[in-house]
């Protein structure tokens, strides 16, 4: 399995607070990650270190190394890294555009101006979201009329529309209704044939459904990874297991 | 013996009154103004010039005056104001040089409007040499407004969500692109509405265009922005108090003109953001 990212000696603090501590782990291409663990548990901050998304705090500081492909993510072009390691947020997040101009938002920002090339890239990335059939008539309306699972897939789509290598899932279905959770993970379970997918979730089944490998976090600290049935069956540490039957959490 | 209830319906009364109080002042100047200044308004007082000392004629280029200066104060203080106000709520950090500039614009807002002319006079007219002149006049008011503007185009850009942001820095956009296509285009109408009611103290200002460019009488229209204007709120000042024999009806009918120019940027502001509010779907 080829090593998409690196971490070592990961160490992350928001203030006095210790967010992260002493972080040693892998992530392997075209896998599904899954990432569970109570609330303050550090697994979004995790994630959200995966695109450097935490800087945007006022107190960040961090130690350690993060490489993603053999590159050191802070001494990438943040901009870069970004479009390399998308991301899809908790909530849906539309941005107050049409329907397409979500899409090609990122595409744009990268300096594709050719229409039909936009054209195509929101199709295509759309499809991959399974939303094109529901939104192919109605692409100038307001991205704010779709329902709440549509949004999420569009979100999905837009993440698409800039070709990562990498995207992040930040406990996606958290708003959504059980049809529309399938669908999410439906999209999941197809895109990790080209994509490195990290997913972190609130919901333990959907760690087991889509995650080919599961890490559980606990108070800032990450208790075990491994393969998810393992994980589920037979875990290494008391509190892992403890977890997962809703002892605590 | 204590009644609450009474107690509760005296306090309510006062409260009422004093809300009464503040609508009363309004509603009578503006029906004092309409009443006595309606008589003057017609076409010919609207687009002629001043004759007979000002005593008959038409108050067209103090129209023009204002219009002038308004216009020039915010072509200075909009671009201005609104990048020290993108600095502010998007890139600049709390530290003292931040602290220093914000108190800086809250000093700004208490100044007096006087010490502005004097301020305008001495580094306007004088120290650059513009002369009494529609540019000294529009920078003076100009600076004078920069704080509205800068305020209210901080909260509305302070008013489009995070989520926005860092929806757009996720996708790859850089920090200047994500203000550019997604927090501006959402601030435009907040900071329109602060560009107005900017407008508005502009129009109405008497004392910053004093030394700085108003004409006591200039039947003529200014050639270019080294010349003197007449502007209406100065000539509001010079017909009811340094002219001899004016009609009555020449003052209401100026200050009819001046409160409804306001008014109306007023109104165009309100408007504005009425139909952000309508729009706004987050």
């Amino acid at each position: 399995m080829v090593e998409k990212f690196i971490i070592q000696n990961l160490d992350i603090w928001f203030g006095s607070i210790h967010a992260l501590k002493n972080l040693n782990m892998q992530i392997y291409a075209n896998e599904i990650l899954s990432v569970i663990g109570p609330a303050n548990s550090g697994k979004t901050t995790f994630l959200r270190m995966l695109n450097r998304l935490n800087e945007l705090e006022v107190n960040f500081r961090r130690d350690g190394s993060v490489k993603l492909d053999d590159i050191e993510i802070c001494k990438m072009n943040i901009e870069l890294l970004r479009k390399k390691v998308g991301m899809v947020f908790a909530l849906p997040l539309p941005l107050p555009l049409s329907i397409f101009d979500n899409v090609a938002y990122g595409a744009r920002m990268h300096g594709i101006k050719n229409k039909n090339k936009l054209r195509q890239i929101v199709e295509d990335s759309l499809s991959r979201a399974y939303l094109w059939e529901e939104v192919k008539d109605r692409l100038k309306t307001s991205a704010f009329k779709l329902s709440g699972g549509q949004q999420q897939r569009l979100c999905i789509a837009r993440t698409l529309a800039v070709n990562p290598d990498v995207i992040l899932f930040d406990e996606p279905c958290s708003g959504l209704d059980p049809i529309s959770t399938a669908k999410v993970e439906e999209a999941m379970l197809k895109l990790k044939k080209d994509y490195t997918i990290i997913l972190v979730t609130n919901n333990v089944k959907q760690a087991a459904r889509v995650g080919d490998r599961t890490a559980f976090f606990l108070n800032a600290e990450l208790i075990e990874v491994g393969e998810t049935g393992k994980i589920f069956t037979s875990p290494f540490d008391r509190r892992t297991d403890d977890y997962i039957r809703g002892k605590f959490g | 013996m204590r009644n609450p209830r009474r107690t509760e319906k005296i306090a309510f009364f006062f409260l009422f009154l004093a809300t009464l109080l503040i609508v009363i002042p309004v509603g009578l100047i503006v029906v004092i103004i309409i009443q006595k200044g309606l008589p003057a308004i017609n076409w010919q007082f609207l687009s002629d010039m001043p004759r007979q000392g000002m005593r008959s004629g038409g108050i067209f280029p103090a129209i023009v005056g204002t219009i002038y200066l308004v216009l020039g104060a915010i072509i200075f203080a909009l671009p201005i104001g609104l990048l020290a106000a993108i600095y502010l709520s998007e890139y600049s950090k709390d530290n003292f040089l931040t602290r220093i500039i914000k108190l800086a614009i809250v000093n700004l807002a208490g100044v007096p409007s006087v010490v502005y002319g004097l301020f305008g006079l001495a580094l306007f007219v004088v120290f650059f040499k513009f002369g009494a002149s529609i540019l000294s006049g529009a920078l003076t008011l100009g600076i004078m407004i920069l704080p509205i503007i800068i305020t209210a185009s901080r909260e509305a850009l302070e008013s489009v969500p995070d989520s926005f942001r860092e929806v757009s820095l996720s996708l790859g956009a850089s920090k200047w692109q994500t203000i550019r296509h997604i927090v501006l285009p959402n601030a435009i109408p907040g900071i329109l509405t602060g560009t107005i009611l900017g407008l508005g103290r502009a129009a109405g200002e008497t004392a910053p265009i004093l030394f700085t460019v108003a004409a006591f009488y200039l039947p003529r229209l200014p050639k270019s922005i080294f010349d003197q204007v007449m502007a209406l709120p100065y000539h509001l000042y010079v017909i009811s108090t340094q002219v001899p024999n004016v009609d009555e009806k020449i003052r209401y009918g100026t200050a009819l003109v001046l409160l409804a120019l306001v008014l109306f940027m007023n109104l165009i502001a309100i408007i504005i953001r009425y139909q952000f509010r309508k729009r706004k779907k987050w």
